[in-house]
């Protein structure tokens, strides 16, 4: 206990000595206050999803105190005078009252609106940056799959949040349930009817919805929230890799007082945002919309935007519908309304267990994962993000097609196109670009870092000054966690007996699945770091100087000339390993320049016009164990233990 | 420029590495942890800080007193505003009034705070360590032995008499709430084949209710929404009855003859006068088709834009819509008015399950 701590004033040290005599709370609460808090900011938007919800339930319970909840036509004679004397039911008018005739009830209702969009906005990105981390691997499934309960529940919330006014277009949109729904097999048209106590629209599915909305979804929405934030509670936040963390610790800041400051702040700076949006941005103008009746549509209907997408995939697909066995089955609507959307909840609820399949990785994973060091996971995230945004804007596909002037079928059917096209480049391109980011990695790690400073050499070249990275940026760009591949599709023991785990058709598909995910050593970037000569081996700061020196040593035709160059792989599929190139046993020179270390290329054909040198498989023996050692003609180099080439790889 | 300079040149820090700031990491077992101190370095930088935050938090204040004297102050609603003053401008006034109020009170509340976190607390880092999730093996090993023993107590796996009436007891338990959902709605029986249209039912105009003769829609290319007479207020009636009359000019309209169970039928004699009859529901997810291009003759439906070609039995000509819009029989009453000569032959509206 410091000098310059708080005096705990007597009352209150005297209400919890009252509260630990009976409740035992002293310990408990003690480390609920010391719990840490990694920092980083993606952690922040789970935190959004989670104070939108509280506001839509202190907004939500104001509103439920006005709205009434029924069908019942009334001739309205209210503050709106442009809906005077329209026969509308009762949950229009009680809207149209709040809006108008309560202070503060239009404000209520903007906010509650803008939360619910605020509310999936961050489940989304929440989702998203857990899945591009890779949080949800082993022990955090189960969060995972609450989490894509709490994503399916938002939905349907969402969905009788917005029909509950029974205004035009939300009525619009419970039309559209009706007709996707009752296109399901068998028990599809019976299910409506019960929904909606009969056929559409009757005067039961208000009421039926409002308790959906004000009760039964909200509180289990609130259960698994709870069941999330327990869950996360028990199993310790995850960390992103820096300095300091490992899989065994957790760093961060304590609960009490940092984030009860900044969970403080949070919740204020959201609830301020939602409430400058609700009071300058409006919403849901359900007075221009007028009363729900069955024969009126306005064009530019769009649903809220996490409907978004079955809207998307309702307008883009084209008419497909056969007769089996005598009945109905529309394809053209259980397709988009039921198929694609079901496709995505269960890829993402299987993802991790996949996941696990294809990489045979059963280890706990606490610190996640960097984007780019997971280039499979990262380019199947994107291509689905974009897949996602295509549905989502085939859902506008009309005010697009006004905005901008393109004929409307035209934008469909570029959307088709697209819907196919697009996932698959972007998984291409993304993956690419996750690769080409490690090798940037990979080269700072062995090189260092550019600083900037271009200087003249004697003889002179122009090179770029480089420092060392430092502690904590190599505790990142070391981070990269490869569990070890499987065995390869179709590899055979010497006996020619397939490994267990690929056997089968099966087990074949989990080889490839895990060989997209780890591609063999032939593919992965190789950095030089030392130049073995027969008198010892020259360490080398970066792979310009080493291949430099053994290049220069060998053009001068001296008895000096290095046997090998020994790279450093940073390789997809284990950690670091080092590989040789016994360049002495070739005759031609090499040249390089060093810009392209990550791609050397060596040609059987120099020309001095060539500037890089292209390896071949061939060129590269088995990666090096510790007792390796290469011969050669007069003499032999015992190569060093490849760990010490990455304890100080770039440092001589 | 020969010499190497002392400190790491360049880019400071790499993008997406952490800060090289020094952060007092506590990494001390508990009890031996040692005392901090909550006394800031700068104690003019904390002064500074603790003044803004201050501000902010008085700022926040004199929002809140502003939100509630905007409530008092500003009235809203056609009872209570001044007569003949506009309800909307009053709502739009007091929205804006207390929003602004609010919005202010709680940024500065969250601004507040966060330079109060970020400025005024000293930067302390703590590592906790992790226990392994797993339990230990002879605390599973325990937790197996009382399972097992209390199973054993229970009896459960001795007496399957009692095990399985229990199961069955359960089974009926389990069904009863899904039964008493039965009740929720009727069943569909044929309710989605049928409308109200019937013979001799006259269609009146959506708005103004106006039972129409064939002269009264003159100029070909105008379509017009017809509801049957008499339920204008039955919205059941109406989401399933509604319908579109188009006036083509003569030799325009091609209904394509079908072929219905080995007879040829031609619906042309469904029309009166190069008047046809359509539903409106469209076939897709049954949102009311609305949109028509006179030059064309293709009707949109505005929701997910399956194209009906009306000139040529109103086939689908784009879109997800997978059948043509049902046509309505006309005729015409003695009085000379346009009426169905029948219900539709086809249900309307979207596909389902039974029909065929």
């Amino acid at each position: 206990m410091s000098d310059d701590a708080v005096k705990i004033p007597p009352a209150v040290s005297g209400v919890g000595g009252w509260l630990d005599d009976r409740f035992h709370g002293a310990g408990g609460v003690r480390v609920l206050m010391r719990k840490v808090f990694p920092d980083h900011w993606s952690f922040m938007l789970g935190e959004i999803a989670l104070w939108s919800f509280v506001i839509l339930l202190l907004t939500g319970t104001y509103l439920a105190l006005f709205f009434e909840p029924s069908a019942a036509p009334v001739v309205y004679h209210g503050s709106y005078t442009k809906l005077d004397g329209l026969s509308m039911s009762q949950a229009y008018q009680s809207t149209l009252n709040i809006s108008f005739d309560i202070r503060g009830g239009l404000l209520m209702r903007q906010i509650h609106h803008w939360a619910a969009l605020m509310f999936m906005i961050a489940i989304f990105a929440h989702m998203t940056r857990v899945f591009f981390t890779g949080a949800y691997r082993k022990p955090r499934e189960i969060n995972w799959l609450i989490g894509i309960g709490l994503l399916t529940l938002g939905m349907l919330e969402g969905l009788f949040g917005y029909s509950l006014p029974d205004d035009q277009l939300s009525g619009a949109g419970l039309r559209i349930l009706f007709g996707v729904f009752e296109g399901i097999p068998i028990v599809g048209t019976y299910l409506m009817f019960f929904l909606f106590g009969g056929q559409f629209p009757g005067t039961a599915i208000i009421p039926r919805m409002y308790i959906l909305h004000v009760f039964l979804i909200p509180g289990l929405i609130l259960a698994l929230v709870t069941a999330h934030l327990f869950i996360m509670f028990h199993q310790k936040h995850t960390q992103m890799p820096a300095k300091g963390n490992t899989e065994k610790n957790v760093v961060g800041q304590p609960f009490f007082p940092y984030f009860l400051l900044k969970g403080q702040a949070w919740f204020f700076c959201i609830f301020a945002a939602l409430v400058a949006l609700a009071t300058f941005a409006q919403i849901n103008p359900v007075w221009l919309y007028g009363p729900y009746t069955p024969l009126a549509i306005s064009s530019a209907s769009q649903p809220d935007f996490y409907m978004g997408i079955l809207e998307g995939a309702l307008r883009m697909m084209p008419a497909w519908e056969i007769n089996f066995l005598g009945h109905t089955l529309s394809l053209s609507v259980l397709i988009p309304g039921l198929l694609i959307i079901g496709l995505f909840f269960t890829a993402a609820a299987l993802w991790p267990f996949f996941e696990q399949w294809a990489t045979g990785d059963k280890s706990f994973h606490n610190i996640n994962d960097r984007p780019r060091n997971a280039p499979v996971r990262t380019g199947v995230g994107v291509g689905v993000i974009c897949w996602y945004l295509i549905l989502l804007l085939e859902g506008a596909n009309d005010v697009i097609a006004d905005r901008f002037d393109v004929p409307l079928y035209t934008v469909t059917w570029i959307s088709r196109v697209a819907f196919f096209v697009v996932p698959v480049g972007a998984y291409f391109v993304t993956k690419r670009i996750c690769l080409a980011l490690q090798r940037k990695d990979a080269n700072m790690l062995t090189h260092g870092v550019e600083i900037g400073i271009i200087r003249q050499l004697p003889n002179g070249e122009f090179i770029e000054e480089e420092r060392p990275v430092t502690e904590e940026e190599r505790a990142v760009l070391e981070s990269k966690h490869v569990p070890a591949a499987l065995p390869a599709p179709l590899e055979t023991d010497a006996n020619g007996v397939p490994a267990p785990a690929a056997r089968g058709p099966l087990g074949r598909a989990r080889a490839i699945a895990n060989r997209c995910r780890s591609p063999p050593l032939s593919r992965v970037p190789f950095s030089p770091i030392l130049v073995l000569y027969p008198s010892g081996i020259l360490r080398m700061k970066s792979c310009a100087s080493a291949i430099r020196a053994a290049s220069s040593t060998m053009l001068s035709g001296t008895s000096g000339c290095p046997y090998a160059i020994l790279f450093r792989t940073v390789s997809l599929n284990s950690t670091v390993s080092c590989v040789t190139l016994p360049i002495s046993f070739r005759s031609e020179s090499i040249v390089t320049s060093r810009r392209s270390c990550p791609s050397i290329r060596i040609r059987p054909s120099f020309t001095s016009k060539n500037r890089g040198i292209k390896f071949t498989r061939e060129d590269f023996p088995a990666p090096l164990g510790p007792t390796n050692a290469i011969t050669s003609p007069g003499c032999t180099v015992k190569l060093m233990p490849c760990s010490t080439c990455f304890v100080s790889p770039s440092l001589s | 420029m020969s010499e190497t300079p002392e400190e790491p040149l360049g880019p400071r820090r790499v993008i997406g590495t952490p800060s090289t700031a020094p952060k007092a990491v506590d990494t001390q077992a508990e009890s031996s942890r040692p005392a901090f101190s909550a006394e800031p370095e700068d104690l003019k930088h904390a002064k500074n800080a603790e003044r803004l935050v201050a501000a902010l938090f008085v700022l926040a204040f004199l929002a809140g007193c502003g939100f509630i004297a905007a409530f008092i102050g500003i009235e809203v609603g056609q009872n209570t505003i001044p007569k003949g003053a506009n309800a909307v401008v009053a709502a739009t006034r007091s929205n804006f009034a207390l929003g602004t109020c609010l919005s202010i009170a709680l940024l500065a509340l969250g601004a507040g705070s966060i330079i109060w976190v970020r400025q005024l607390t000293p930067n302390i880092e703590i590592a906790e360590e992790r226990h392994d999730l797993n339990s230990a093996p002879e605390d599973r090993a325990a937790f197996k032995r009382d399972f097992a023993e209390g199973a054993a107590i229970s009896q459960i796996t001795r007496r399957p008499l009692v095990r399985r009436t229990m199961l069955l007891a359960t089974a009926p338990l389990a069904l009863a709430p899904l039964v008493l959902l039965r009740d929720l709605g009727p069943l569909p029986q044929t309710d989605l084949r049928h409308t109200v249209w019937r013979k001799g039912l006259r269609a009146v105009t959506l708005g103004g209710l106006r039972p129409l003769r064939p002269s009264d829609i003159s100029t070909p290319g105008s379509l017009i929404t017809v509801i049957p007479e008499g339920y204008q207020s039955d919205d059941d009636a109406l989401a399933k009855a509604g319908v579109i009359l188009i006036k083509f000019a003569p030799g325009e309209l091609h209904i394509p003859t079908n072929h219905d169970g080995g007879a040829v039928v031609s619906t042309m004699n469904w029309t009166i006068d190069n008047i046809v009859a359509y539903s409106k529901i469209c076939t897709h997810v049954g949102c009311p088709v609305a949109l028509y291009e006179q030059t064309t003759h293709h009707i949109l439906c505005p929701c997910h834009q399956s194209t009906f070609d009306a000139a040529n039995g109103a086939n689908v000509i784009f879109g997800p819509a997978a059948r043509a819009l049902p046509q309505l029989p006309l005729m015409l009453t003695s009085a000379g008015f346009i009426a169905a000569a029948s219900d539709f032959t086809q249900p309307v509206g979207p596909s389902f399950w039974e029909r065929g």
